[in-house]
């Protein structure tokens, strides 16, 4: 009877675990794609060995709300341009950035540069990605589309950077020559904004690189997240009551997503916590994937 | 080897790093090789000397230059005329590395016909020279992908194995142009 009971214990316990469902799988050129449903969320997750990494997440039942503590602080550079006309997002993932953006400012123009024709396709198909005549998504590199851009004269308002979720980093994203490229692309008052590394020596590096393009930056980390998130401007910085007040004003039209900036400004830091003497990362120069191994 | 792993860092900033940038750098690698082999194999027929031999290193360490000093122009000149990053790639590593990776390939074939004495050791001596190269091969792309991009910049790296080369040929003409006066 004892034995019965513990049985039936592991059985309970073992339920949710059982309810991980396994949507799709596939091999692309870049990586495994593997697409699950748990609790009521359907995820996207790369690089199934060393640990299953979700890359982006969908409530089911909400489908608008943004799952991730890191998605939703990509929506800060809104801080500082509240009104972007052209967006760019490089890193497709989901595609939840890039579809809330659309709903936000239905006028603007989104581009969304994404390396892996699969990941477009399982965003498509499992993530209710939808391109229309305002949001385009190009298969490219981006250091590629974004060299390509320049030299058609193009700017952008706000440029997402979330191409480094995965467990190899692409190097050639994260050097001063690329940022500078991008920081070119900017429109006067446009915004970067940078998913990036919160530890090893490779913050300390990624900072001192970023400060060298952009200058003062927003270094931005919520306690619930791991994640960095740098907030440039093309032409610096507003005080921190523009940004406040900006906050305030966006309160509405980003609840639906799950985001409260009022919270963000009180995170977002102007100081500099990293170890300045770093070598800065550059074409010549960048093992990147090297030094995230290293303390 | 190395210069082919370098390849690709030289690269990435023009055309990515998307797995037809790394086919393109092997295509063209494997294709000036080839060629060099040929080649050089060919020029040991006439009157092969140490002398000769040196000249194949200078003249790749020579060539190995405009890929270190004017690579950035030569993409930057590809970038502009060829949309598809595949094709751009595959022009852009023909310019850079064809002609010396070419030169670097003739060496061996030359030192075959340097070092054999007897046909009846040729295969031996083969082997060895094989053996050699690709055990150098091995461990320059192991040095180079696990601590040299960490410490040196690419340039750095290209211009010490362009110096090297230089070193080598220059000292194998000088003995062979002593021993012969």
């Amino acid at each position: 009877m004892m034995r019965l009971w513990v049985l039936l214990v592991l059985l309970v316990l073992a339920i949710p675990s059982l309810q991980a469902k396994e949507i799709h799988r596939e091999k692309s050129l870049y990586r495994n794609i593997v697409v699950k449903e748990a609790d009521g969320r359907r995820c996207l997750l790369f690089s199934v060995q060393r640990g299953d990494r979700h890359q982006t997440c969908m409530d089911l039942q909400d489908p608008k709300r943004l799952v991730f503590p890191y998605v939703r602080m990509s929506f800060g550079g809104l801080l500082l341009n509240p009104n972007p006309a052209r967006v760019l997002v490089i890193g497709l993932g989901g595609g939840s950035i890039p579809t809330a953006l659309s709903e936000l400012f239905p006028a603007a123009m989104i581009d969304v540069v994404e390396i892996d024709e699969a990941v477009v396709r399982v965003a498509r198909q499992y993530f209710n990605f939808t391109e229309s005549a305002h949001l385009k998504v190009k298969v490219s590199d981006a250091r590629v589309f974004i060299k390509r851009a320049l030299l058609q004269d193009r700017t952008y308002d706000l440029i997402i950077l979330d191409a480094f979720t995965g467990d190899y980093i692409p190097e050639h994203l994260m050097t001063q020559e690329f940022l500078q490229e991008s920081h070119d692309l900017l429109s006067e008052d446009g915004v970067l904004v940078a998913n990036t590394f919160s530890t090893s020596v490779l913050y300390d590096h990624e900072s001192e690189t970023y400060q060298s393009v952009f200058g003062d930056y927003l270094n931005f980390k919520l306690p619930i997240s791991g994640n960095r998130v740098i907030i440039a401007g093309r032409q610096g910085l507003p005080s921190d009551f523009v940004i406040k007040s900006q906050a305030s004003r966006l309160v509405e039209s980003l609840r639906p997503y799950g985001i409260d900036p009022r919270t963000y400004p009180a995170n977002m830091s102007r100081e500099k916590d990293w170890d300045r003497t770093r070598r800065l990362l550059t074409d010549q120069y960048a093992p990147a994937n090297l030094l995230r191994g290293e303390d | 080897m190395a210069i082919e792993l370098l390849g690709g860092r030289i690269l990435a900033p023009y055309f990515g790093s998307s797995i037809y940038v790394w086919g393109s750098i092997i295509t063209i690698f494997m294709l000036s090789l080839s060629i060099g082999y040929l080649s050089g194999g060919r020029l040991s027929i006439n009157n092969p000397h140490l002398g000769r031999y040196g000249v194949f290193f200078l003249a790749a360490a020579i060539t190995l230059l405009p890929t270190i000093i004017w690579s950035n122009n030569i993409m930057d000149w590809v970038f502009v005329r060829l949309e598809d990053p595949r094709y751009g790639s595959l022009v852009a590593s023909t310019l850079l590395f064809f002609i010396p990776t070419a030169i670097l390939g003739m060496i061996a074939p030359y030192s075959v016909r340097l070092l054999v004495a007897h046909a009846a050791h040729a295969g031996q001596i083969a082997g060895r020279l094989y053996f050699i190269s690709t055990l150098g091969s091995a461990l320059g792309t192991l040095a180079t992908s696990f601590y040299l991009v960490l410490w040196f910049e690419v340039d750095a790296i290209l211009m010490t194995m362009s110096a090297v080369l230089a070193a080598g040929g220059v000292s194998a003409m000088l003995a062979y142009w002593s021993h012969r006066t």
